[in-house]
């Protein structure tokens, strides 16, 4: 039951092969016999019984959607009303949501069961989810290595069974980075796609929800109910959604395919290029043609996220206080001592490195140095993707260096962490859409290849995924032991 | 000695904005609600909430930049000024830096019959914090978050000013004007018109500014003038006894009249403003400019000239009629139904009519007498049925009651008497009782005749028309 589509299951659910709180229980199961992975921050299992039985009432009634009794799970980054809600920190341990985030409102509306929520690298900072405080999650791949992150839990969830879909958000990558690590399907759509209300920020001009599912038809649902213009949000963008499944089985008949050389050169692993070679070759098979460009600019992507996005931190973190929720220190001896020891044990090492960052690069004397700076190369690099966009359809690469690395491996050097996200960084600063796309493996380990459209192209880009996953199969591969 | 200072001043001021709601929220900005209860998600930064812009602030900041001619900004930023502060809930405000809706533009004001002009360098839209509460917590703070994110103005001039006198002929024009506007209820008491004011002084002729202090929060017109002159005495004395005036803020305390430092230039925060990522840039084009340019109310300045030159009124009457939008619109109105003079509807709504409101404590849009009632009355003042004096005596009734002007002449039957046939008898009669006084006046004692007058108004209860009673008398006398 596990191993079935959202469009399987919903069938299966409509014809009463099973029930939705059938369907939830073996999900709930699941995620108790495999907590070691420690996917999961909360289980919400009394709540996902009681609207998987609403669900069915539903269904029975006739007026069910596609998700409608499909259990799915959130990261923890998404405001939920009446549930804790800890972006992966101490800081908020004890944070229940009195309001639900747009995004959980729509899966609610649309009558998903949410089994729980999802642990994540702390406030959605880190590449391993190592971050967290709530301690690292295990690749179900491979047990000793990472699952990537920051959406970490969500995607070792969703590759281990334990959810049949669930929602991540990437400010750099961390959509695409774990569900490339973990072999699933992840899309970060186009900035102002979906709306970031109550999705705590990390760096809000960066930051974007999305699907993390096992294929790319599975996502394309997840986006249909996420998708669209929110009144809460201003920076969502007010643009009509398209119907994500009706153009999936498109051709792909010259479609034109560029490969920046900056993406394939010194720092990808042969193993992992001559993978995405092959996927990139079946995609001749398929019709297109492929050639090579050039984005001089990418080089330097990641030293401007590395200041736009602390800078943005250092602001969006200064609620967390102490004075109205979340972490308090015990007998603040007076204002400063309040702020500094609150912050300084509620917030783990490197939220504390980034906010000092992003502080400094703020501050008098520096920030046209560096904050202006790095929003001029921000623009250079939109330029180079508005660029190769008008001459190719997409653009494909790697999502990460490498596949998944140890636990413990890269933690204790910031620089090479940062570097794990070298493909997917540039595409938050253009704001352009990207998939990962399962593509194979290297040592049992999965590879992901990233397909970066035009802005609002999603449906492009899941056409592409998709057919390419009717031709293949590693999108259905399942780690040992989670069959 | 002070004659070889000069002084120099610019002010800040913050004027709240009458928008319904917040400036980023839909949460009410009416006043003195329980603490907290109109401070809603976004009002109290809670992870994951977002800022909306409430355009009506936009709204009103570009018709306050209008009003003052100023550029208005068709591409301007909302920002982010960072600072820990326990009122300030999401540890930054979000306010305007570089990129302010409002440009440079100008106010001018008088003092002492000289007309100033007064640079306003810029006006930018941000959000106000939270209260804190000392007060009855043993010791410890409460925090009122209903007045975190409502819409604040705050209005920056040039260093214009060189008197405190000036300073307070400024703030008070600013105050008409928003009120003018109808972009700020200027409840100075309630705080919806603030004022920071930067003080420096130096050797008279110098062309570079002395050292500026900044006194913070001061929330009255007279203590406007009473901080800024004492400051001013502050930084003469320092320096005439070699101390040098230090960069920094300082914070008027009105009991004592003094200010005292808050902090220096040294300990000042580094806001590291960056732009409100969460925010799109404010664009503004021309076709909205023009609709809000021709929804402009008359300026204040406009209205007294036109007062002047339309109801030929005197300098005292114009600049107390158009002291507010809404005295100056009963006034018309009045002119309007009563049909009568415009100075006798001027001395009225001057008059009786103010002297009565500001004995009840009342604004002119609370007045009893509706202008419908005033004009009622005027128009029985102009068509004779009754005189000035039986007037006030209606006015008086008409405060008191929901009625008519008709209707107390009516009742209380104060008809003035036009009737020429019963006054001319009342006259024969008091000529004929009256000899010795008819001889004096005669023979040339001018002031008799206000005894006749006096006599004929008596016997007629007052309700003789003057004019035909004095007409008739000089006939008769001759």
């Amino acid at each position: 039951m596990h191993n079935k589509t959202i469009a399987d299951l919903a069938k299966g659910l409509r014809s009463g092969e099973f029930s939705s709180v059938e369907l939830t229980q073996s999900f709930l199961d699941r995620i108790k016999q495999h907590s070691s992975l420690n996917s999961y921050i909360t289980v919400t299992e009394d709540l996902a019984l009681q609207e998987a039985m609403a669900a069915d009432a539903r269904i029975a009634k006739g007026d069910a959607e596609l998700l409608t009794g499909i259990p799915i799970a959130q990261k923890d980054i998404f405001c939920t009303q009446g549930v804790k809600t800890t972006c992966g920190s101490k800081m908020l341990d004890n944070f229940i949501a009195p309001y639900d985030a747009t995004v959980i409102e729509k899966f609610n509306n649309a009558g998903a069961v949410m089994l729980g929520k999802l642990n994540m690298d702390e406030f959605a900072m880190g590449s391993s989810n190592e971050t967290s405080y709530y301690g690292a999650v295990k690749n179900p791949w491979d047990t000793n290595t990472v699952p990537g992150g920051s959406s970490g839990g969500s995607a070792a969830a969703v590759a281990a069974r334990l959810a049949v879909c669930a929602t991540g958000t990437d400010t750099g990558g961390s959509i695409r980075q774990p569900a490339a690590l973990c072999g699933i399907t992840g899309l970060k759509p186009t900035y102002g796609r979906v709306s970031r209300y109550g999705m705590i920020a990390y760096a809000s001009s960066l930051d974007q929800g999305g699907p993390m599912a096992r294929s790319a038809e599975d996502a394309a649902i997840m986006l249909q109910t996420m998708a669209g213009f929110d009144e809460k949000d201003s920076t969502s963008v007010d643009q009509p959604v398209p119907d994500y499944l009706a153009g999936l089985n498109n051709n792909l008949d010259g479609l034109k395919i560029g490969l920046p050389k900056e993406f394939f050169g010194e720092g990808l692993n042969s193993d992992v290029a001559a993978t995405l070679d092959a996927a990139i070759n079946e995609y001749r098979k398929l019709g297109a043609e492929v050639k090579e460009i050039s984005m001089p600019n990418l080089k330097l992507a990641i030293p401007a996220y590395y200041v736009i996005a602390p800078a943005e931190c250092s602001a969006n973190l200064s609620r967390f206080d102490g004075v109205r929720y979340g972490y308090r220190c015990e007998n603040p001896a007076d204002l400063t001592d309040l702020y500094t020891r609150s912050r300084g044990e509620g917030f783990g090492k490197e939220v504390k490195r980034r906010i000092l960052m992003g502080t400094y690069a703020l501050s008098a004397g520096y920030y046209d140095a560096y904050y202006i700076k790095a929003q001029k190369i921000r623009r250079l690099i939109s330029e180079d993707f508005k660029n190769a966009l008008a001459e190719v359809d997409v653009i494909m690469g790697p999502v990460t260096p490498s596949t998944a690395f140890g636990i413990g491996e890269k933690i204790g050097n910031p620089i090479e962490m940062y570097l794990s996200d070298i493909y997917t960084i540039a595409i938050n600063l253009a704001g352009v859409p990207a998939m990962s796309v399962p593509a194979g493996f290297v040592d049992g380990k999965p590879v992901g290849l990233q397909v970066i459209g035009n802005y609002f192209a999603e449906d492009r880009l899941l056409n592409i995924a998709h057919r390419y996953q009717q031709v293949t199969d590693w999108h259905q591969q399942t780690p040992k032991g989670f069959e | 000695m002070s004659q070889q200072w000069e002084t120099v001043i610019g002010l800040e001021i913050h004027a709240q904005l009458a928008t319904k709601s917040k400036i980023f929220s839909g949460a009410s900005t009416a006043y003195g609600a329980e603490p907290n209860t109109q401070a809603c998600a976004v009002d109290l930064g809670l992870p994951g909430v977002l800022p909306v812009l409430n355009k009506e602030a936009v709204r009103m900041a570009v018709i306050f930049g209008m009003a003052i001619e100023a550029h208005i900004a068709p591409y301007s930023v909302f920002a982010r000024k960072n600072y820990f502060y326990p009122d300030l809930p999401k540890g930054y405000q979000i306010s305007q830096m570089e990129l302010p809706i409002v440009g440079v533009g100008h106010l001018d004001i008088e003092v002492d019959g000289v007309t100033k002009r007064i640079g306003v360098t810029r006006a930018h839209l941000e959000e106000d914090a939270g209260k804190s509460l000392h007060e009855d917590f043993h010791g410890l703070t409460g925090i009122d978050l209903n007045r975190a994110g409502t819409p604040l103005l705050e209005i920056v001039s040039e260093p214009d000013m060189s008197s405190a006198k000036e300073a307070v002929a400024y703030m008070r024009k600013l105050h008409e004007l928003v009120r003018y506007l109808g972009i700020c209820d200027g409840n100075m008491q309630e705080g919806s018109f603030r004022c920071d004011a930067n003080v420096s002084v130096r050797p008279k002729g110098q062309k570079e500014f002395g050292t500026r202090a900044e006194i913070k929060n001061i929330n009255s017109f007279k203590f406007v003038e009473k901080a800024i002159n004492h400051e001013i005495e502050r930084q003469i004395d320092l320096i005439e006894s070699g101390g040098k005036v230090v960069q920094e803020t300082r914070l008027y305390d009105s009991v004592k009249d003094e200010t005292r430092s808050m902090r220096s230039k040294e300990e000042a925060n580094d806001y590291r403003y960056f732009p409100d990522p969460d925010l799109l840039p404010v664009l503004i084009d021309e076709a909205f400019k023009e609709q809000i340019k021709a929804g402009l109310p008359e300026l204040p300045q406009a209205k007294k000239q036109r007062f002047k030159d339309q109801y030929a009124l005197d300098e005292e009457s114009t600049t107390v009629l158009t002291s507010t939008r809404q005295l100056a619109d009963y006034f018309e109105a009045v002119v309007k139904g009563a049909a009568c003079e415009a100075r006798i509807c001027a001395n009225w709504v001057t008059g009786d009519l103010s002297a009565a409101l500001n004995k009840a404590g009342l604004e002119i849009t609370e007045s009893p007498v509706s202008h419908q009632r005033l004009a009622g009355l005027l128009v029985r003042i102009a068509d004779n049925t009754i005189s000035g004096k039986i007037a006030k005596q209606v006015f008086e009734e008409m405060w008191q009651s929901d009625s008519s002007a008709d209707e107390i002449i009516e009742a209380k039957g104060l008809k003035q008497i036009t009737d020429t046939g019963a006054i001319e008898a009342i006259i024969d009669k008091i000529i004929a009782d009256n000899q010795d006084q008819v001889e004096q006046y005669r023979s040339g004692k001018d002031k008799v005749f206000g005894f006749f007058v006096g006599q004929v108004m008596k016997e007629m209860q007052g309700k003789a028309n003057p004019g035909e009673v004095n007409k008739m008398l000089k006939d008769k006398l001759k």
